[in-house]
């Protein structure tokens, strides 16, 4: 269960952004909708330890995460997050299959091929395991991002504006592997976007005014 | 996935940057391995050669030519003294042992060295092959010698007037090998001994021949020569010798003897402890002149080394960034930073003090004179110094951009997007 009690953040320009308190059960996808400039990364990232608020509380499964060090936060969000951004961001200089073992091994886990195999089947990429980032399409690195970010099993999969850069055909492609991964993986769904395109595949919908 | 991995991953996905700032370290990594070679087996040579010998009495003019041309066989000799004052000194109760020197003559720009069983005792020679010269023109080979001219005992060869060419060969005798010696690390390897009375009369026959119509009235005297003893003997007045080279008999004499030789007699006595102090001083300038452009070349490779990282640093923001939300924590960013520094500078130091030892046995190989042979293949504790330096650099060069990433924001790097 994760919840967001009277979070607030004040950006060095003085701005002061108040968010309303938000409660997701286990294994539910949501929907963070909210226009350019409302604050939806901002919360995105108290919501996933990148970012401490100026005031407020951050629970994840029972752990109230700013309350954790530095260094047991960053352990703490490679194993229970996982983050999938607008653009792929891959490590260039390391090949797909590696790019995933040093999420795993950056969270602090055993290398576990099996896995990572187990991951690029399951998103249709596994004969691109040996390849570099810079040899794929868009699509496809997209594709790589969301396996890293469940590599882990994490408890939380939050991906923000996945689709926006996309294609209409794309963009469903990639929704529809983020809630079957989410599925696959028992992981609560966070998806933030201004894309009305996804909207109708959520239940659950958090707006930021 | 280690650090290691990581920064070696990085490092290669821009093998020319990483290159460019390899070659700057291994650049002037090699010229300090080099000096640093050189100027020990130098400093060593000089001390090896000259290590029993507390005096060396020869004509008056430069003592360090002196010591040059009698220790180390390089310059010219000063000039000649007569062998009848030589033997008096050499009778003196401040001596133990006096080792005579007759030079003059090469065999293909090694030295022929008429000398006498002191010499062996001096530099305590023992032959591989062969017995030592006993008769007339008979010689015993260096080690250096009898590889690089290819002479084995009983082989014969003729000497030539002069120290350094061919130019004018005594056919009259030919020497022939007796034995050869063990390699002695000194400049002994390169020399070829005999006793002093072949190389006179290899000069009587030279001159009888020479200047037979010229020389009438000196023809006279010189034709007793032809007679001339195996040993060095005292009583033939006209006998000269190059230099005489002395052991004292106890530490007293370096207060008495030098002034002795220098007063009372026409000589001069030469210490090769000051003149091989005063040669290395003079070699030092140059040594250092190059050192320091070897230190100025490593600090531009370090200021290089710094510009790339904190460049490809502005470009790697966002991985780093991601690495942070992927658990690295901000120890990890900083220790995958420097890393990339130490791997850089270090593997240019391995580079350079591979590409010096390999240049300075290509110089050594290539060298003229046997005399200062200098070789690569010799590791000295000193180049541990180089690896600490090659890691300081790279400590040095990668601590700003190891701190920027420790200290980055990651929330605004990823919002920036």
């Amino acid at each position: 269960m994760i919840s967001l009690k009277s979070v607030s953040h004040q950006y060095s320009g003085g701005l002061r952004i108040a968010f309303k308190d938000w409660q997701i059960n286990n294994g539910d996808q949501w929907l963070l909708l909210g226009e350019s400039g409302s604050g939806k990364t901002t919360l995105l990232h108290i919501l996933t330890g990148i970012l401490k608020p100026s005031a407020g509380e951050v629970q994840i499964n029972d752990t109230s995460i700013y309350g954790l060090s530095s260094k047991a936060l960053d352990q703490f969000r490679g194993r229970n997050i996982g983050i999938i951004f607008q653009r792929p961001h891959l490590i260039k200089s390391l090949s797909i299959s590696d790019n995933l073992v040093l999420a795993q091994s950056l969270a602090g886990l055993p290398t576990d091929l099996n896995r990572v195999n187990e991951v690029l089947t399951s998103l249709g990429i596994a004969d691109k395991k040996k390849a570099y980032p810079n040899e794929l399409s868009q699509g496809q690195l997209q594709r790589v991002s969301i396996a890293r970010a469940v590599i882990n099993k994490p408890a939380l999969l939050i991906a923000d504006e996945p689709t926006s850069s996309l294609d209409d055909k794309n963009a469903a492609a990639v929704l529809e592997l983020l809630l079957q991964q989410s599925g696959i993986n028992q992981a609560t769904l966070v998806v933030a976007t201004h894309d009305k395109r996804v909207k109708d595949a959520f239940t659950h919908t958090y707006a930021l005014s | 996935m280690s650090p290691l991995k990581i920064s070696w991953k990085s490092l290669w996905s821009k093998p020319l940057s990483a290159a460019l700032n390899m070659m700057l370290i291994a650049f002037g990594t090699g010229i300090l391995t080099i000096l640093l070679l050189a100027s020990n087996q130098i400093s060593e040579k000089l001390e090896n050669n000259s290590k029993d010998i507390d005096l060396v009495v020869g004509a008056k003019g430069s003592p360090l030519q002196l010591i040059l041309s009698s220790i180390y066989y390089i310059d010219f000799p000063t000039g000649n003294i007569p062998l009848k004052e030589a033997m008096e000194l050499a009778r003196s109760p401040f001596v133990k042992r006096a080792v005579p020197l007759a030079l003059g003559d090469n065999y293909n720009g090694l030295r022929i060295v008429g000398t006498d069983t002191n010499f062996i005792a001096l530099y305590k020679l023992k032959t591989a092959q062969g017995k030592f010269w006993q008769k007339d023109f008979e010689t015993t080979i260096g080690a250096a010698v009898a590889k690089t001219q290819n002479l084995k005992v009983g082989d014969k060869f003729y000497g030539a007037h002069g120290l350094t060419d061919n130019a004018g060969v005594h056919k009259n005798h030919e020497y022939v090998v007796s034995g050869i010696l063990e390699p002695q690390g000194n400049v002994a390897d390169n020399l070829i001994l005999t006793n002093v009375a072949s190389v006179w009369k290899m000069h009587d026959e030279h001159e009888d021949h020479d200047h037979e119509e010229h020389k009438h009235d000196e023809h006279d005297h010189k034709g007793h020569d032809h007679n001339a003893p195996t040993e060095v003997q005292v009583n033939d007045e006209s006998r000269e010798l190059t230099s005489l080279l002395i052991q004292y008999r106890s530490p007293m004499s370096v207060a008495m003897f030098p002034r002795l030789v220098n007063e009372a007699t026409n000589m001069q006595a030469a210490s090769p402890a000051q003149e091989s102090t005063r040669l290395f001083s003079l070699i030092g300038v140059g040594v250092d002149t190059l050192q320091w452009f070897a230190i100025l070349i490593m600090l531009i490779a370090a200021i290089s080394v710094f510009v790339n990282l904190y460049n490809s640093l502005k470009e790697r923001n966002y991985d780093l960034a991601i690495m942070r939300t992927l658990g690295a924590s901000r120890t990890k960013l900083f220790l995958i930073v420097i890393t990339e520094g130490i791997m850089l500078t270090l593997a240019g130091t391995v580079m350079g003090v591979l590409l010096g030892h390999l240049v300075l046995e290509f110089i050594g190989s290539n060298q003229e004179s046997g005399q200062a042979q200098l070789t690569g293949f010799v590791l000295l504790y000193n180049e541990i110094y180089l690896f600490v330096a090659g890691l300081a650099i790279g400590i040095f060069a990668a601590i700003i951009p190891a701190i920027h990433a420790y200290r980055s924001n990651i929330s605004k790097i990823l919002a920036k997007n």
